[in-house]
């Protein structure tokens, strides 16, 4: 039997594609990695157990992987696919079909939750509990192992019963949770699938030879008896699945149950619970038994069918109270649907009179969202379940303050066995930390007699973000999968984390705290905050330090001091012997950075080797003596909100926060994330007012609206603080002025796109800018103090500033600011933009993707208001419908609009008949123009103060309306071009006012780099591992074939005058505009700081023409299509060869590379030369807008 | 007329061979070098810091933004984080040794005694059919006494040779106290050439950026003179073949070195300057000179202004030596 130690994904995903031939499938987090995985070992040629190697195809979206993949069940082929959360749900209705032909096919799940009032990427059983309806057998694993197990069981079972299958897993919690398993081999596996069932299903298969007809219309006459016809088949499926789980117990001893029930043969109190909770339940259910307590637990594993025989034989008769836990919210329902089923078994069980006692059962809910559920509240509910009135509802996990729900529990109950091992690391995902711990865990994990298991905690921000790793060690399986609390290990590989709280919280009594330190081991105890140091006593820390950053660098691995810190962590964990540590990290070193290279290889085993000789142990002293108190999470000025519920979640104490404290609805506070100051990047933007020419370049590309300008009367330094930088205005007509341009150095994240973009540079230095990146820490007490001057100095007046330059545009307000977007983004700049520009008036539709969670994802969100009050309101509904989305907001909009101004002219006599005429007739298109329209409103509502009425209150609940509302439908490639592609054309077909601005970085970027029809010929990303073959749709042309859609493909890098101009344009033009914007993206693979070099190549190598196409051009008389970048002056693989997504290919098969380059630039040249000849027509030679042409 | 030559064991249709330059970037520029005529192609050298450095870079941008985010633990696919190695140098060198129709000896650059040995390894099994060791090597630290840089260069070649079966010479630069004892000791550690010499890059300085600028430059002419002295005194005293490499832009420079004793001529600078159909003019004037001196063969006037064998040990020797380069270079000026 082999050994290894893998995440509950690739435990899935290693039986699921040996045994299929297709693989249809969609990115979604959290299963992608099983999709990816399904592609690379095809890619890669790796044969499922019949010696063949199945097609993996991406869809443009769930819908379309479920359709496909019943296209290939009904061709015969053995078939799955990978998915969760609105994914499945997307598939539901082939899911009908699939089991409705009683088609063998099994659908692998990392269950998550659904977006409701807000969207989660974590786990609970909300999405396969929504399609326990859909026919399919829905079969539960608990554990890494069983994931791997019962994948087979589920493709076994299947394949006899004629049930599809969804076996599911949770999300997070197991599926990326590593442990230590035992491999089934590929005989294992053909073992269970016998060929002649696969030769049965391939004979059910539509062919011309033996031609049938499935799919039929059925009338009232028929329909019911049909749906009845499946009885049997579902009626053999326990007893097929419980074979299966025979065959697998057979081949490697494991043994499972469709229920299996643990603890007290003759338990009083029982759970019933299904996923990895149930592992934790049995675990303390067998504490809570050796301390007397006559407690069990009944693990569901299949959940449809519904065992209910297995259910009932399985608790012991003597259980006379009973708690069901589900994973699962139903709002309105009797109980969640785990419960419900078991009280209908349980009390069909008894009525039949074949079980004596009906235990009393009570329902509840936990772990909703990656929740915890720890063994405190497995006791918690086997508490209840002793109380003399158990609830019969209950949650258990959080603060229900409201509903009352709550069961209390004990959260230090620590149930561990004293052999395991735990260690918490905290780290940043950029250091390495994640990748360290998985490769201690491997070391481990492969050792004779020795089970690992690892779980890691990422950010909800994509810059800086923190990451902590859990690990747990022992002679035994681990089965606990929750969060190490009681760490005898702490790592805190960076100084500054130290002061969060939950660093030291998770130590154990007499721990080891390993901390990576650019202080001396002599100086590092005066560093630390007073309640640090007070917990470090307290607690009678072990503390270590080493200097892991200067090692690393020295050894060329910039800020990688993740194996570093691991050697260290052998050495004093004990562990492993320090020397033989040393060598294993060194040879696992080689066996992971292998095909990374020898360079790669050879620095990493040097830092090893120098880690522990700069290693030094600190000897604590006997009392705290700093007086320095950690600073407030937010200021004390903030809102409330921000006050008691923001700065708890900031602060890593979401978890406390009752049920009360949360919006009823999903509404949240606008502009929150001024109030985290992150501090994340060492080096930040610093302005040189000398040398500065005012062109607000930097400004205009920073990703992070860190770098503001204003300008004012002289009069108004008065009291500036010292080093206040100001130098006279340069602009044309006012005279007597000073500029500033101030860097918010606390949300700079050091990303240097503004020096790229800085056109001017100091004589004699050519690499000193107008604005250079210097060290933050030197700078940031006197920079705060500038900004909050800076930040008291007056806004420019709106009316005032040239919108239509890029110098102008520097003078609004960015209402989009200090994003968790990843340092450099080439998105945010386009986003901010627009906020700038429309940002008062705007509504934002936003699809799911790093837009919407750079966008939105709490504890603070970015889009926030102006000086009075007003900003950008935002939301996003899905994925696949924000096209749809945004055009019902324009439709609501346009409903109101026409309310408002019926209702102001049926009061125009009461209001004065000069002021409605004037509202009424405001063309509202210059920003002179909104203001004055804001200056009549403003009137408009002082006089309805004095009137009364239906018509003067339906006129107040729709004033808003008579300002021109600015509709944004904002959102990736992988929406725009896949899965979100037939609502836009749809919408962009409307007519009606809505802005789309696709941020197009050519692939899926948030769920990891994965290929979307926007990616380019001879790009390799996920599921194009070999290059992609197909060029890119030219979603712009097809707009424009509509005729009436405003149209732009811009790039800020290259042409950002180009592209400011554009999204004007498009936003004046009263009907559906498609702004097409090139956005850089880490998934590309250079630097981001070269993110506007690669913009301008990219349009300069005729990858990326910039295009306008205006129909109101068309109407005046002129040629509405504009080709507005210079013909291609360099080749297609001088804009290649700077990214690695292009370089990759030549690496791995250079002939493709160069063929696939070829075509690309022949595809360039093509396209060229089809727009040239565009911008050459005559306006009669396109069509007309019928919306216009009377 | 016959310009057919050895060297280190290789049949050669001529004396001339490109050294590695740019033009040897490209399948098309090695065919134009051929086309024109040159006897082989020594192609660019592939500098073992730059393939290492690439394969870190490439680790930097696949490894810095992963495991960062729960959504995405990386954001490339697998193939993307591999080491690209010098996988374009060995297909190149591949294309070119197959189809080129001249001999393709490859040069290389390393910096680690594995990377010497690995890399040497693999060109012979891409088709190389002698490795030219580019022993570029600037030692700036001023406590590197001058033994151990010697030393470096023999011990690169002792492993190199004991990896590889095909011929090895060594390009080396002349920054030796004892140049003569330098090629001596390659000698005998089984050099199957000498190349004299490499020429190191010297930075220049901007006054008017006030910044340092990497400059390439062309050799000239009066740059042989230095190469052709000591190959006309290493005639006949090493095993190891001789190769003149610097200043080669007429048919005269290509006679001169030929008559100091150079087996074959190398010529990097004047086709770069002219373009690789140059060496036709070369060639073409090296046999118009034959002509008109009356030599059939290359071998008739080899070496026959080189330093006799004991010469360089007195003083008198010497002069004879002086006065016999001052003729040869004389021969070289007639020729114009």
């Amino acid at each position: 039997m082999t050994r290894a130690t893998v995440d509950g994904n690739e435990a899935a995903a290693s039986v699921a594609y040996r045994l299929s031939e297709v693989c249809c499938i969609y990115p979604i987090t959290p299963s992608s990695p099983m999709a990816e995985l399904a592609d690379e070992w095809s890619s890669r040629g790796r044969a499922n157990v019949w010696g063949a190697i199945p097609a993996v195809v991406e869809m443009q979206s769930e819908g379309g992987a479920a359709g496909s993949l019943h296209g290939a069940l009904q061709g015969g082929a053995l078939g799955t696919t990978f998915t969760a959360s609105q994914g499945l749900l997307l598939m539901i209705p082939n899911m009908y079909k699939i089991a409705g032909e009683l088609t063998a096919a099994v659908f692998h799940v990392a269950a998550r939750s659904l977006a409701a009032q807000g969207l989660s990427i974590f786990g609970d059983h909300s999405d396969v509990m929504a399609v326990r309806q859909t026919g399919f057998g829905l079969l539960s694993s608990a554990s890494v192992q069983e994931a791997h197990d019962l994948a087979l069981v589920a493709h076994a079972a299947s394949l006899r019963a004629r049930v599809p299958f969804v076996h599911f897993f949770d999300g997070f919690r197991t599926s990326h949770e590593l442990n230590t398993l035992e491999l089934l081999e590929d005989d294992d596996l053909r073992a269970l699938i016998p060929a002649e069932l696969v030769r049965e299903h391939r004979a059910r298969a539509l062919s011309p030879e033996r031609p049938c007809v499935r799919g039929t219309a059925q009338n009232p006459d028929v329909y019911f008896q049909a749906r009845e016809t499946v009885n049997p088949f579902y009626a053999r499926v326990p007893e097929i699945v419980e074979h299966a789980m025979r065959g697998v117990e057979e081949r490697t001893g494991r043994r499972y149950g469709l229920v299996d029930y643990s603890g007290d043969p003759e338990a009083e109190r029982a759970l019933v619970v299904m996923g990895s909770g149930g592992q934790t339940a049995r675990e303390t259910v067998a504490y809570l038994q050796e301390r007397g307590e006559r407690v069990g637990v009944a693990q569901v594993r299949l959940f449809r069918p519904f065992p209910a025989a297995s259910l009932a034989r399985a608790l012991p008769v003597t259980v006379r109270r009973l708690a069901v836990l589900d994973r699962t919210k139903e709002p309105g329902s009797l109980g969640e649907p785990l419960f419900l089923d078991v009280l209908a078994a349980l009390s069909e069980s008894h009525a039949d009179a074949g079980r004596q006692r009906m235990p009393d059962v009570i329902g509840g809910r936990y772990g909703l969202s990656s929740k915890e559920f720890t063994p405190g509240m497995v006791a918690g509910v086997l508490q209840e379940l002793a109380r003399e009135q158990p609830r019969r509802r209950f949650t258990v996990g959080i603060n229900d303050d409201v509903s009352r729900t709550s069961l209390p529990y004990d959260g230090s109950l620590d149930i561990e066995p004293p052999e395991t091992t735990r260690a918490v690391f905290f780290g940043l995902g950029s250091d390495g930390t994640v990748g360290a711990n998985k490769s201690t865990i491997k070391i481990l994990g492969d050792a004779e007699g020795l089970y690992a298991q690892g779980y890691f905690v990422y950010d909800s921000k994509k810059s800086g973000s923190q990451t902590v790793s859990h690990l747990r060690f022992g002679p035994r399986p681990i089965c606990a999968p929750y969060l190490v609390s009681e760490a005898s290990f702490v790592g805190c590989h960076q100084f500054g984390l130290l002061e969060r709280d939950e660093v030291l919280e998770r130590a154990a009594p007499g721990a080891t705290l390993l901390l990576n330190s650019p202080r001396p081991a002599e100086h590092v105890w005066d560093a630390f905050s007073r309640p640090v140091q007070e917990k470090l006593l307290a607690k009678a820390i072990e503390l270590y330090v080493i200097d892991a950053g200067r090692i690393a660098r020295e050894a060329g691995l910039a800020g990688r001091t993740n194996t570093v810190l691991q050697t260290c962590y052998f050495a004093i964990s004990g562990v492993l012997e320090p020397a033989r540590a040393v060598e294993l990290v060194k040879a696992q070193i080689a066996k992971t950075y292998a095909r990374r290279g020898a360079e790669v290889v050879e620095r990493n085993q040097a830092a090893v080797e120098r880690a522990l000789e700069n290693l030094h142990r600190v000897e604590l002293p006997h009392a705290a003596r700093a007086t320095r108190e950690p600073a407030p999470v937010v200021p004390k000025s903030a809102p409330e909100f921000v006050r008691t519920v923001t700065a708890a979640m900031m602060a890593g104490h979401g978890d406390d926060l009752p049920v009360s404290a949360l919006p009823v609805d999903g509404t949240y506070p606008s502009g929150t994330t001024q109030y985290e100051k992150r501090n994340i990047s060492e080096d930040v933007a610093v302005w040189d007012e000398e040398l500065c020419i005012q062109c607000g370049n930097c400004s205009f590309v920073c990703p992070h609206s860190v770098i503001r300008s204003r300008y004012y009367h002289p009069s108004l330094l008065q009291g500036a603080p010292a080093g206040f930088r100001s130098a006279a205005l340069n602009a044309p007509g006012l005279p007597d002025t000073r500029y500033t341009l101030q860097v918010y150095v606390e949300d700079c994240t050091g990303c240097g796109l503004c020096v790229e973009a800085c056109p001017v540079s100091a004589g004699g230095d050519p690499d000193h800018r107008a604005i250079n990146l210097a060290k933050r820490e030197p700078l940031l007490a006197a920079e705060r103090e500038r900004i909050a001057f800076f930040e008291g100095l007056p806004a420019a007046d709106r009316s005032r500033v040239d919108f239509g330059t890029v110098r102008g545009t520097q003078f609004l307000e960015p209402l989009f600011e200090f994003s968790g977007a990843c340092a450099g983004c080439g998105e945010t700049p386009y986003l901010k933009l627009i906020s700038q520009l429309f940002g008062d008036r705007m509504v934002v539709a936003n699809a799911t993707g790093c837009s919407s969670i750079y966008g939105a994802n709490l504890p603070t969100t970015p889009w926030t208001t102006g000086p009075d009050g007003r900003g950008p309101a935002w939301s996003n509904s899905l994925f696949e419908d924000n096209a749809e989305f945004g055009l019902g907001l324009r439709l609501a909009a346009d409903r109101h609009t026409e309310l408002a101004r019926a209702r102001l002219a049926e009061l125009r006599e009461e209001l004065g008949a000069d002021l409605v005429d004037d509202i009424l007739e405001a063309p509202q298109l210059r920003e002179s123009e909104l203001r004055e329209q804001r200056e009549r409103l403003a009137e408009l509502e002082r006089r309805l103060q004095s009137l009364a009425g239906p018509t003067v209150a339906d006129l107040r609940s729709v004033l808003d309306h008579l300002i021109r509302r600015s509709v944004w439908i904002v959102g990736g490639d992988g929406w725009a071009y896949d899965i979100g592609s037939g609502g836009l054309d749809h919408v962009l077909a409307s007519g009606r006012d809505v802005n789309v601005l696709v941020l197009d970085t050519e692939v899926y970027s948030n769920t990891g780099g994965q290929m979307s029809k926007a990616t380019p010929l001879g790009a390799v990303a996920k599921f194009a591992a070999a290059g992609k073959t197909m060029p890119t749709k030219d979603l712009a042309l097809q707009a424009i074939a509509l005729a009436n859609v405003y149209v732009a493909r811009v790039a800020m890098g290259a042409d950002p005058q180009q592209t400011l101009t554009a999204l004007r344009e498009a936003e004046a033009y009263d009907g559906p505009s498609l702004v097409i914007a090139y956005s850089h993206c880490i998934a590309h693979g250079y630097e981001m700081r070269d993110g506007l070099d690669q913009q301008y190549r990219a349009v300069a190598s005729g990858h990326w023409p910039l295009i306008r196409y205006d129909p109101l051009l068309r109407e005046s008389g002129a040629n509405p299509f504009l080709l507005d970048s210079p013909r291609p002056r360099m080749a297609v693989a001088e804009y290649r060869k700077g990214e690695l997504r292009f370089r990759a290919l030549a690496n791995a098969n250079p002939p493709e590379a160069e063929r696939l380059l070829a075509l690309a630039q022949h595809i360039a040249e093509l396209r060229w030369e089809t727009y040239e000849e565009m911008a050459t027509r005559g306006p009669h030679e396109f069509p007309v807008d019928a919306r216009r042409e009377r | 007329m016959e310009l057919a030559t050895r060297y280190m064991g290789l049949e050669l249709r001529n004396p001339l061979v490109a050294s590695a330059s740019p033009l040897s970037y490209t399948l098309e520029g090695i065919r134009r070098l051929a086309d024109a005529g040159v006897g082989a192609v020594v192609l660019f050298s592939l500098f073992e810091e730059q393939v290492r450095a690439q394969a870190v870079q490439n680790a930097e941008l696949v490894d810095t933004p992963a495991e960062s985010f729960g959504e995405a633990l990386d954001y490339l696919p697998a193939v993307a984080k591999e080491d690209p190695g010098p996988s374009g140098y060995l297909r190149l060198l591949e294309e070119a040794a197959a189809t080129a129709g001249v001999p393709v000896i490859a040069s290389l650059n390393g910096v680690t005694p594995g990377g010497w040995t690995q890399y040497a390894r693999a060109m012979q099994d891409a088709g190389a059919v002698a490795i030219e060791l580019n022993v570029y090597y600037l030692p700036a630290s001023p406590q590197t006494p001058a033994r151990e840089v010697e030393q470096r260069h023999v011990e690169v070649l002792e492993h190199v040779k004991a990896a590889v079966s095909v011929p090895v010479a060594v390009k080396l630069g002349p920054w030796f106290s004892s140049p003569a004892e330098m090629a001596l000791r390659l000698d005998k550690a089984g050099a199957d050439a000498l190349v004299l010499f490499n020429r190191f890059l010297q930075p220049d300085i901007d006054p008017e950026t006030l910044t340092v600028t990497p400059t390439v430059t062309l050799s000239s002419r009066a740059e042989a003179r230095l190469p052709r002295a000591w190959i006309a005194l290493l005639r006949g005293r090493v095993h190891a073949a001789l190769a003149a490499t610097t200043g080669v832009e007429e048919p005269a420079d290509l006679a001169a070195y030929l008559l100091a004793g150079a087996d074959v001529v190398m010529s990097a600078s004047a086709l770069l300057r002219h373009g690789p159909e140059h060496a036709r003019v070369l060639l073409d004037g090296l046999t118009a000179w034959m002509e008109a001196k009356g030599f059939d063969a290359v071998d008739e006037f080899r070496g026959k202004l080189a330093v006799r064998r004991g010469a360089d040990e007195s003083a008198l020797e010497r002069a004879g030596y002086v006065s016999a380069l001052r003729a040869a270079n004389a021969g070289a000026y007639a020729l114009r």
